[in-house]
């Protein structure tokens, strides 16, 4: 039997080598030339998101190295500070804190949901950490300290309804999934349909654990629209547009979609499943312009051949940490007071999605929108929308005006 | 009137998928007065071998029919032998025991096939009804419904070894003083059990996203159907399932899913009250 007790000597050397591993930032620190910028990370690598999630850490994983390999910024490298939030939205909470007031990191760039971003957003303004928020989302936050990258309604949603106006007929039929974003985009959806002279027969919303849809498709038969709106988001939702078809109601009732093909659809349903759903995003995985093509062999040569369902959430985080980027060059520094103000002089870059311009009153991205629809398990693109302002406020956010504003505005269907 | 054609489908439609859910639970839970809250988990089994052999060039009436309700019932006998077996009488810890083993099941799944939504596609079209648009895998529903009713009805009626079981789920003392092993027949019948929900798992892969988490969103309404359909298992899955399927329905056309559950809810709530043994508690008693 050993001697369990532990002798002056190995408490003493035990002793040793724990300063010494507590001390060791220390020395590293001192021992290079330039102290690395932190970017935080809060994205859900695992979970109900981490399908979508894992991506999107891998973008970021990317953009960086990307950055670090063209000599860093401002002469410093950067370093990546991640958590993973499990699509939780405490740990969102939590590691936010963890990230701004224990960490100091110099930017965070992360959240998926609107949700986790409404979590995050007051607690990062709090303590003065910069923010970017890179998903495509309902639109509509108007905050100082927050970026926001990715498409709005008033990029995509008005194309997708302009497009189902002129092509299909003026009688739709709405479907959405019952939270903020369902509940947002279904407005935008119906506002965009009334302004252009078309009528909405119904409108219905899920919970995200509904299955069945043979009532709901009934009731749509019902009605008879010309054409199908559809909000619905997430793994149980999906049995709709697979029931639609079972239906047989694939050939008769065309469907617009505002999420539809940004996770697995196109790669896990069948082609005659998914084939002719419209869509309309901030990218498309086959765009055959140079730098997407590049971001896509980038990635794939960084992380696996099987990196084949890239998507807006993608390029969004990309043009987030690239556009942060060229704000710090251009303020030469990464204090949060400059950096904002280098980004709101209309900071402009070119990445994946062509041009992306950073508007100073919004604080959302000018930026190139597509309009695509599945053929055969690949996205057959219909027209291209250039430089689409993110007029989602409709003129009411001005943060250069008022930099104090810090709400959500949601669309006014009187106006 | 095609309307009503339509909606009269689609109520048959809805209790059979009702009766096909709550089969396998109610065989475990009326026979052995387990609560299996792991039944989501073997669903999403019997859905993940069907994905996973049409995947593999199986033919897609045997991935779907013939190889869940196999390979669910034999992991449902090693769960048995290796959880459930040392656990008989006990509700509490039966309760947590497959509690457990469904989160276990959800993460295994997971990190064997990743969190994506997965599927197979319908292998049959759709049909005509007046001018409305229908789907015939909901006639391959309702068959596979039919088919798994009336065979645990032979199984019980008809074998000798569902006289056994019948004879085990009354007294299981006498059974074994018979020379019966209680053991034995609940080993058989919760694999048999756990291959209906696998059954009703590959019968619903082609009409719902597979996901590791799907079960979740079929366990609420086959706990309230067994809960309703009382002690007999066959009728009362049936009898509970037509109330049930046909509020839920019709409710939701004419209003919301949300409210057909709803509706649904508070109807169970109402027959629980009245009827607190189910249906079959005093109607139809001495039914199977």
């Amino acid at each position: 039997m050993s001697d369990p007790m532990i002798s002056r000597r190995s408490a003493l050397r035990i002793g040793a080598m724990a300063a010494g591993t507590v001390a060791m930032p220390f020395f590293a620190r001192n021992g290079l030339a330039a102290e690395p910028i932190k970017l935080g990370s809060l994205l859900d690598g695992t979970g109900a998101l981490g399908l979508e999630g894992k991506r999107m850490i891998e973008t970021t994983e990317y953009a960086v190295d990307l950055i670090n390999k063209a000599g860093g910024l401002l002469g410093r490298p950067v370093k990546i500070i991640a958590y993973d939030t499990q699509s939780n939205m405490q740990l969102y909470t939590q590691y936010a804190q963890q990230l701004a007031l224990k960490e100091k990191v110099d930017v965070i760039q992360g959240g998926i949901t609107s949700a986790s971003r409404e979590a995050i957003r007051p607690i990062l303004g709090r303590s003065k950490t910069l923010y970017f928020y890179n998903t495509q989302y309902e639109g509509g936050v108007c905050d100082r300290n927050v970026f926001c990258t990715g498409t709005t309604p008033a990029q995509t949603v008005n194309h997708l309804v302009d497009y189902a106006l002129k092509t299909w007929g003026k009688k739709a039929y709405i479907v959405a999934a019952d939270y903020n974003y369902g509940h947002i985009t279904a407005s935008w959806m119906t506002k965009f349909m009334k302004e252009g002279g078309g009528s909405i027969l119904g409108t219905d919303f899920f919970p995200l654990d509904v299955t069945n849809f043979s009532s709901a498709i009934s009731r749509i038969q019902q009605a008879q629209p010309e054409l199908v709106l559809s909000a619905l988001v997430g793994a149980n939702h999906s049995g709709f547009y697979r029931q639609w078809d079972a239906a047989g109601m694939k050939g008769r009732i065309p469907v617009g979609s505002s999420v539809f093909g940004l996770g697995d659809e196109l790669t896990t349903m069948d082609a005659s499943t998914t084939n002719g759903i419209v869509t309309c995003y901030g990218w498309y995985n086959n765009l055959p312009a140079p730098k997407s093509v590049a971001f896509v062999k980038g990635m794939q040569a960084k992380f696996g051949a099987d990196v084949t369902d890239l998507s807006e959430l993608d390029t969004a985080t990309y043009d987030g940490i690239m556009l942060w980027a060229e704000g710090v060059k251009k303020a030469g520094t990464v204090e949060r007071e400059a950096v904002i103000a280098a980004l709101e002089s209309g900071i402009s870059y070119e990445g994946p999605t062509g041009t992306v311009t950073m508007d100073g009153a919004t604080h959302h991205t000018i930026r190139n929108t597509y309009l695509a629809r599945p053929k055969d398990k690949a996205w057959d693109l219909l027209a291209t929308f250039p430089d689409q302002f993110p007029s989602d406020t409709g003129g009411a956010c001005d943060l250069l005006k008022n930099p104090r504003t810090s709400k959500q505005f949601t669309p006014d269907l009187k106006g | 009137m095609d309307l009503v054609g339509l909606l009269g489908f689609n109520v048959f439609t809805g209790v059979a998928t009702l009766a096909l859910i709550t089969l396998g639970l109610g065989v475990i839970y009326g026979m052995m007065r387990i609560i299996n809250l792991a039944h989501g988990e073997f669903m999403m089994l019997g859905a993940y071998t069907a994905v996973v052999a049409v995947d593999a060039g199986v033919n897609i009436w045997v991935a779907m029919l013939v190889l869940p309700p196999l390979i669910v019932g034999l992991i449902g006998l090693l769960i048995e032998r290796a959880v459930i077996r040392f656990l008989y009488g006990r509700m509490m810890d039966t309760m947590l025991a497959t509690w457990g083993i469904s989160l276990g099941l959800i993460g295994l799944v997971t990190t064997l096939y990743g969190n994506v939504v997965r599927g197979v596609s319908t292998p049959v079209g759709s049909f005509e009804i007046g001018r409305y648009g229908a789907s015939l895998y909901s006639l391959v529903i309702i068959a596979a419904a039919l088919a798994a009713l009336g065979g645990m009805l032979a199984l019980l009626r008809l074998t000798r070894f569902g006289l056994i079981l019948r004879a085990t789920m009354q007294n299981p003392r006498m059974a074994a003083a018979l020379g019966v092993s209680p053991d034995r027949i609940y080993m058989a019948t919760f694999a048999l059990g756990a291959g209906l929900a696998g059954l009703a798992g590959g019968v619903l892969a082609p009409i719902s996203g597979v996901s590791p988490a799907m079960g979740a969103a079929y366990i609420a309404r086959a706990f309230i159907t067994v809960l309703g359909g009382g002690p007999a298992i066959i009728t009362g899955t049936g009898l509970a399932a037509s109330l049930f399927g046909t509020i839920n329905e019709l409710v939701a056309f004419r209003t919301t899913p949300v409210i057909g559950d709803v509706v649904l809810l508070l109807a169970a709530v109402l027959l629980i009250r009245v009827l607190p043994q189910g249906i079959t508690g005093r109607y139809l008693r001495r039914s199977l």
